[in-house]
């Protein structure tokens, strides 16, 4: 059996008396897309950000790649990364010093020629020398893609990917995305919105609602245990606590 | 929950050098900036120059000790700068809502810190270096000539300006954008007990106690007292080194309590206004 990539165990956090995250359990394997999927203040964000070690869990544990995040997260971080279109890089600086920046920092070797070459695979090249403020909602996603992608992450960890995209815009990236993990063998654990992103990329989901894990399985597992068509309608069901067309039949029957 | 010591104290000196890049990345492309950074500590050595050149015929203090208030001001700018070099690239951050890419990184708060000392100094020196040149063909006076007491003064009062501004990182992290502020008036606060201009001993005995538990308070007494007499005062020189270990040690340690809040609170991803 292959180890899981990312390994959570009754992950909790609190703020207060809001209890963001609930104990929640769950693997994602080794070199699979999994979605984590749930309505908004579900508690995706936070369980990334506990993924990535920027936040404290209140209880439970984190492990990517076999290293505790909380003790020792600096071990793994070098081989992991994380875009998001709500963290921004520094608009004054050229998408050229941003990168490289990071690619310093990422420990990189060759660092202007790994630049070059990630932006030559984002068709970015055109832009490297302008400001990354100047550009447009698409460029400046795909600027925080290729600073996701830097370090050939083993394990990225992506928060709406490909959110207030073009429909044109966010299929290109889904195509890099679905090739980067093919070439790579990478692990990508993707929050979205997007179902139909979710449906095209994902292996597995985890639904949240309310902090908590209520249901995972393949997209095509949830589609057939809820008796639907889309994971949209799925999404519906558990965000509005029904159960689908499917356990309503087999409750009636 | 318990953290890594190591996530505090090892450093990469790569690392370090990639984020003094990204600063300097934004200095160099913004000439307001590097214009800044020299006009206040330019404007200030004039003004001050020309006040103590009418005063030091009217003086005969002023008049023994020529210099001694355009050292002072240039070396009170060391102190403004320094602070002023730490927190304003800690804003960077914040203002580009920057935070969360950096410590989903390998940086680590330690060499995190360590740039925005090695900046603050990049800072301080183009700031202050220009206008001390610039005192030598407008009165006549070189603070240089002060020789090796001038980088012990130096080193202390920038020591001490990356521990306030060390400070007002903590209280930034800890209190969000409201306490932005503090970064600029901060330091204004310790400028009368810092006696820049005048002795420790005009201060009430109870204010003078406070004085002489700051790093600058010693500084600007060695100063006097090696402009006027000549003399080295290497009692007061091991008096603001030991203070500013204090100093550093406890702002240091605000600054690590304040960074693990921030982890808590999950401030590190919902920075900026």
């Amino acid at each position: 059996m292959t180890h899981p990539a990312i390994k959570a165990e009754r992950l909790t956090k609190r703020f207060g008396d809001v209890t963001a995250v609930d104990g929640i359990s769950f693997a994602v394997p080794g070199g699979s897309v999994t979605g984590l999927l749930g309505g908004n203040g579900a508690g995706k964000t936070t369980t990334i950000s506990m993924l990535l070690g920027l936040l404290l869990p209140t209880s439970g544990t984190v492990e990517v790649l076999g290293v505790d995040m909380v003790r020792n997260r600096h071990a793994v971080l070098p081989r992991m990364n994380f875009s998001s279109p709500y963290v921004e890089l520094p608009h004054r600086l050229t998408v050229r010093e941003n990168l490289t920046v990071y690619g310093h920092l990422y420990g990189l070797p060759r660092v202007g020629a790994r630049v070059e070459e990630i932006c030559r695979h984002l068709d970015l090249t055109a832009y490297l020398d302008r400001a990354a403020g100047k550009l447009s909602a698409g460029q400046k996603t795909r600027v925080a893609l290729a600073k996701a992608l830097l370090n050939t992450p083993e394990v990225l960890l992506l928060d709406e990917p490909t959110a207030s995209l073009d429909p044109d815009t966010a299929d290109w990236i889904r195509t890099y995305l679905e090739r980067y993990r093919q070439e790579t063998g990478a692990t990508i654990l993707l929050a979205s919105h997007n179902m139909l992103e979710v449906e095209r990329l994902c292996d597995e989901v985890l639904m949240m609602r309310q902090g908590a894990i209520v249901d995972h399985g393949s997209p095509d597992a949830l589609l057939d245990r809820y008796g639907r068509e889309s994971l949209e309608e799925v999404f519906l069901d558990i965000a509005r606590h029904r159960r689908g067309e499917r356990a309503d039949a087999e409750a009636a029957q | 929950m318990r953290l890594a010591m190591t996530d505090a104290v090892t450093f990469s000196p790569r690392r370090i050098g990639a984020m003094v890049l990204r600063y300097w990345y934004l200095l160099r492309g913004s000439w307001p900036r590097l214009l800044e950074l020299a006009y206040w500590p330019t404007m200030q050595m004039i003004l001050w120059g020309y006040i103590s050149q009418f005063m030091a015929q009217n003086s005969t203090w002023l008049a023994q000790g020529a210099g001694v208030l355009v050292a002072a001001v240039l070396l009170w700018d060391v102190l403004f700068r320094g602070q002023l070099g730490v927190s304003v690239s800690f804003l960077e951050e914040m203002w580009s809502r920057n935070l969360g890419h950096l410590f989903v990184s390998p940086l680590r708060p330690g060499e995190w810190v360590a740039s925005l000392m090695v900046m603050s100094l990049i800072r301080t020196i183009l700031g202050v270096v220009p206008a001390a040149l610039l005192a030598i063909p407008f009165f006549g006076y070189s603070v240089f000539d002060l020789g090796l007491p001038l980088a012990l003064f130096f080193a202390n009062l920038i020591v001490l300006g990356w521990a306030l501004g060390l400070f007002i990182v903590a209280l930034i992290l800890r209190y969000g954008m409201g306490a932005e502020g503090l970064a600029w008036i901060l330091v204004f606060m310790l400028a009368p007990v810092s006696a820049v201009y005048y002795p420790v001993d005009v201060l009430p005995v109870w204010l003078q106690w406070i004085a002489l538990a700051l790093p600058s308070a010693h500084v600007f007494e060695g100063l006097r007292a090696l402009v006027f007499h000549g003399e080295v005062l290497w009692g007061h020189m091991a008096w603001a080194a030991l203070l500013n270990v204090a100093w550093m040690a406890a702002c240091v340690a605000a600054f690590l309590w304040s960074f693990r809040g921030a982890r808590v609170r999950g401030a590190l991803l919902q920075t900026g206004e």
